[in-house]
């Protein structure tokens, strides 16, 4: 048998060496002990006496080394290869089902991707075939399958224990809506602003700052690990306003970063590594993604009070004494302005209040801003928050995206800056956000950073930029005013729904709850997460009336 | 109704005086990256005739960055499109991930006909590395891998930032400038069974030195006994030998072998699309199931140290690779690429040769890809820097895409010179 083996067996060339002979006769050998002994659960094999024979000195010549299967079958008792190969029980199935089938020897032909995808039953038999002398078998007649089949108990994919991840919330409702048919249909699960018509907007200056950078022919050169020097320079100076002490003095260590996710994973990794141990608090409830990425970054988190039900507001009280009772030097995760996913952003005076315990508590302040001059239309506006802290001398993290104000959600520009309490220490930490960004994507990608440097750097360009902005924090004013308007005229409760024109930005906080939403679903076609989240970029003036019903409905008749 | 006192205390003035916490006093400055901190000394240097040999990037015959024409023209086919619709960016990265799966398996492998990859766009090498990296550690948090020794240097800080351990096996041979094949094997035998493996299938990185054929079909082969996980890093396909089948004969090997492989790759050197970060990581399985699982399990961890990757570059590779006219203009534009580095190549190695230095110059032509690995020592490192106005990585390796005709003789001098007294 061994000689027809050597043979048949077409390897690819000089393959065959006594290596393999003794192994394959060292395997079929062991089988029929194996086969008698075996149980499912356990193959109680002694590695020695196969491994130490099959790992002889081999020659360092160009000599086939034999068996491929053997050694790996065999060691599948071995703990640590058991859990790095597949789960144990798949593994016995899978050995157990091999040895059993070489002691019944049926012939069949069974190539081994058949057993993989589940064709070939284990223990049927089929795949014993593949070890018994035969010529039916595949083994000996096929060239790639027989280098496959010995391996069989090898080369089943270690990836079989991964599960499916869970699945993205809100990709989960933009799927539900693509399928339904319903021509009342409304989509307020999106995160990315649309216009009246309920298109996605590609804004004029993007659309002119690309024709420039085309005309330009401008080269695809990598860019230096802290990203493009232009759009970093623009987007600190944007933050915290061009005559900003903290400017000035080069207090700011600023990286480009992958929009916000990408800047509060650079962050992440800092903390972790110059933080060990210290907390970041998240509002309740905040952006999904917020308590992934701190995860994965191994960063500890809890969650300070923040939404009250009861009003459709802020629980001031609750998130005071949440980031009072912290521990001294944590972080706290605050929304510059158009908190997501509730719309709701303290006052300036709470502000203040709020700057006055973090410095109380030696916190350190980390801004997450991917709203600015999109919330209320004006930049600076909605920096006041930052720049309050940054005001006071305080040590901040700022992310910031462009995502949603230039709408470049694609093409993930963004940036991370750490103020400084010298210029000193922001060289310092520029250096280590560098060092962080190296060995994650090496440089950051150049076009969003071109766009928003060309974009800022033209007076005309910028001027535009703040007029489109305006445009589109307006009209999503507007909805919400008429929202609001059609909510208190079709309503006779009395309700308030002035938390309605309260909340800024793209998302609002409903007040309802699960199964109210799910009633907007269900009945209504209007799309939204389980949170009582809607957007107002998905709402237009024509839907607002229709969503005004829904809404009442949902509110007053279910529970 | 909030009603607050403002009241004016000393330490909401902007001075960073006492009463402000200094949290960073304990961050040190970090090391200057070495390829940035080569480029900043070139760019630095006055000297007319200075040469950087440093980045891994191409050059034309002038020593200028090269826009290829079939980037230019997927540009000008991208332009004006509306990138934000939902369907565009999906789109793209499906065909982006299906064109660099067949690109570098090949179209017709089981494989891939049958859809048992799980492929997600990334940020090019680097990112498709740490993705590969973040997940060994999510699913196989026991494992190490194990890098060439020498390897790309930012090797290391992937997997170490992704708190994986790392190990390295033997690969270059100091005295023969060459692959130290026994002592590969002997590491890769020694290795515990199941351990993970970073292989650079093409255009090895620093040193040039790929194994042969047949050495690559016992290194499969003794893979497949240990059962060890082959990942591969791809990122010269098509600039080795200026054929992109061919650079990918050593990963045909291990896929006819059967193995369940890994694969990053990067198109920022081989398609001059540095700076738009677009790469891919592959992954094969063993069913279409566990592909959809695993490159959902790709995805979620994407998600939270990126987001989604950024869609230009996707478009452009997308664009590029799945239209026949611009895929064949860049295997053409790629095959001069690598040719014109053969010749620089050849010419170095002519021009050492008629300087009359005693020493063996053969390893030139012999090495592979866009890098040239002579072995030289930090001092003469150093000397070529700040004698001869030639930069370099420290460890010696010199990018051959940056040698042109002109500056081919000054190049061959100054090696010369520095080797001479050895």
């Amino acid at each position: 048998w061994l000689a027809q083996q050597a043979t048949h067996h077409r390897l690819r060339t000089n393959r065959l060496s006594p290596p393999f002979h003794s192994s394959l006769l060292l395997y079929s050998s062991h089988l029929p002990i194996q086969a008698a002994e075996n149980s499912s659960s356990s193959i109680a094999i002694s590695p020695n006496t196969v491994e130490s024979r099959h790992f002889s000195p081999l020659s360092r010549s160009h000599q086939a080394k034999g068996f491929p299967g053997t050694s790996c079958s065999h060691r599948a008792a071995s703990p640590a290869l058991r859990n790095l190969i597949f789960p144990s029980s798949l593994c016995f199935q899978m050995a157990s089902s091999v040895i059993s089938a070489a002691a019944s020897a049926s012939p069949s032909a069974c190539p081994v991707t058949d057993l993989l995808k589940g064709k070939a039953k284990l223990g049927s038999g089929n795949v014993g075939s593949l070890f018994i002398k035969d010529k039916g078998n595949p083994f000996l007649n096929s060239k790639s399958c027989g280098r496959i089949t010995m391996a069989v108990a090898v080369n089943v994919s270690r990836f079989e224990a991964i599960t499916m991840a869970p699945p993205d919330p809100i990709l989960g409702v933009s799927e539900a809506f693509k399928a339904d048919n319903d021509e009342k249909k409304l989509n307020l699960g999106v995160g990315a602003y649309r216009t009246e018509e309920l298109q996605p907007y590609v804004l004029d200056v993007v659309k002119k700052a690309e024709n420039l950078m085309l005309e330009r022919g401008e080269n695809k050169e990598y860019l230096p690990i802290e990203g493009l020097a232009a759009f970093n320079k623009a987007t600190a100076e944007l933050l915290f306003g061009a005559d900003s002490p903290v400017i000035s003095e080069q207090r700011v260590a600023t990286i480009q970063g992958l929009s916000g996710t990408g800047s509060l994973r650079l962050a992440a990794v800092l903390i972790e590594r110059y933080f060990p141990g210290a907390k970041v608090l998240i509002s309740s409830p905040t952006w999904g993604n917020h308590k992934n990425i701190f995860n994965d970054a191994r960063v500890p988190w809890s969650e300070y009070r923040y939404y009250d039900p009861k009003t459709v507001g802020l629980d001031f009280e609750g998130m005071i004494e949440d980031i009072k009772a912290a521990p001294e030097g944590s972080f706290v995760l605050l929304h510059g302005c158009a908190h997501n996913p509730t719309g709701i952003d303290p006052t300036p005076e709470q502000w203040e209040k709020i700057a006055d315990v973090i410095q109380e508590k030696n916190h350190i302040p980390f801004f997450d801003v991917a709203y600015q001059g999109f919330a209320s239309g004006s930049l600076d506006q909605d920096a006041a928050s930052v720049r309050l802290f940054a005001a006071r001398g305080m040590e901040i993290f700022v992310a910031q995206s462009y995502s949603k104000n230039l709408g470049l959600y694609s093409e993930r520009i963004g940036a991370i800056n750490v103020v400084c309490s010298s210029s000193d220490t922001a060289a310092r930490v520029k250096s280590q956000l560098k060092r962080i960004a190296r060995p994650m994507y090496s440089n950051p990608p150049i076009h969003g950073a071109r766009i928003v440097a060309n974009v800022v750097g033209d007076p005309a360009l910028f001027g535009e930029w703040k007029a489109e902005m305006e445009m589109m924090a307006g009209r999503i004013k507007g909805v919400r005013q008429k929202l609001y308007d059609s909510l208190t005229s079709k309503d006779k409760s009395g309700k308030d729904w002035s938390f309605i024109l309260k909340q800024i930005g793209m998302f609002s906080f409903t007040g309802l709850n699960k199964i109210q939403s799910d009633n907007m679903t269900n009945k209504w076609h209007v799309y939204m997460t389980k949170d009582g989240r809607i957007s107002l970029a998905g709402l237009n003036l024509a839907k607002c009336e229709y969503l005004a019903d829904a809404i009442i409905d949902s509110y007053h008749n279910v529970s | 109704m909030w009603r607050l006192q403002l009241i004016r205390k000393p330490w909401r003035c902007f001075s960073t005086s006492a009463g402000v916490r200094r949290w960073f006093d304990s961050v040190g400055p970090a090391a200057k990256d070495p390829l940035q901190a080569v480029t900043e000394a070139f760019n630095s240097d006055p000297f007319p005739q200075k040469i950087n040999l440093g980045l891994g990037a191409y050059r034309d015959e002038q020593g200028k960055p090269l826009v290829l024409q079939c980037v230019q023209q997927a540009e000008e086919k991208i332009r004006g499109c509306n990138l934000l619709d939902s369907v565009s960016a999906p789109v793209a990265s499906a065909t982006l991930v299906e064109e660099c799966v067949k690109l570098v398996y090949g179209r017709s492998v089981n494989v891939v006909k049958e859809k048992r990859f799980a492929g997600v766009p990334a940020l090019s090498g680097t990112g498709a590395c740490r993705l590969f990296a973040e997940f060994q550690r999510n699913f196989f948090p026991e494992s190490a891998i194990y890098l060439p020794d020498p390897t790309w240097t930012n090797h290391h800080n992937i997997w170490a930032n992704a708190h994986v351990p790392v190990r390295t096996f033997h690969y270059y041979h100091p005295h023969l400038r060459g692959l130290d094949f026994a002592a590969l094997i002997d590491d890769v035998k020694n290795a515990p069974d199941g351990s993970f493996f970073l292989l650079h299938p093409c255009a090895h990185n620093p040193t040039g030195i790929d194994p042969t054929e047949d050495q690559w079909s016992e290194i499969s082969n003794l893979f497949k006994m240990k059962n060890h996980f082959p990942f591969f890093d791809m990122a010269y396909q098509g600039l080795a030998t200026g054929d992109v089948d061919k650079d990918a004969s050593s990963i045909r090997i291990f896929l006819e072998d059967g193995h369940l492989i890994g694969c990053a790759q990067s198109f920022t050197k081989t398609m001059g699309l540095f700076g738009h970060r677009t790469g891919c990581l592959s992954l094969l399985c063993a069913d279409r199931d566990q592909a959809v699982r695993v490159k959902s399990q790709l995805q979620r961890i994407a998600g939270a140290i990126y987001g989604s990757p950024p869609v230009h570059g996707i478009v452009l590779l997308s664009t590029i690779l799945g239209d026949q006219a611009l895929k064949s203009i860049w295997f053409k534009e790629v095959k001069a690429m690598a040719s014109r580095i053969q010749s620089m190549r050849a010419k170095l190695r002519e021009r050492l040769e008629l300087t009359g230095s005693s020493l063996n110059w053969e390893h030139i032509t012999k090495q592979v890809g866009m890098f040239w690995f002579p072995g030289l020592t930090p001092e003469q490192v150093d000397r070529l820097a700040k004698e001869f106005h030639v930069y370099m990585t420290p460890d010696g390796r010199m990018s051959m895409a940056g040698v042109t005709t002109s500056n081919v003789r000054y190049l061959a001098n100054a090696v010369h010179e520095v080797t001479k007294c050895r």
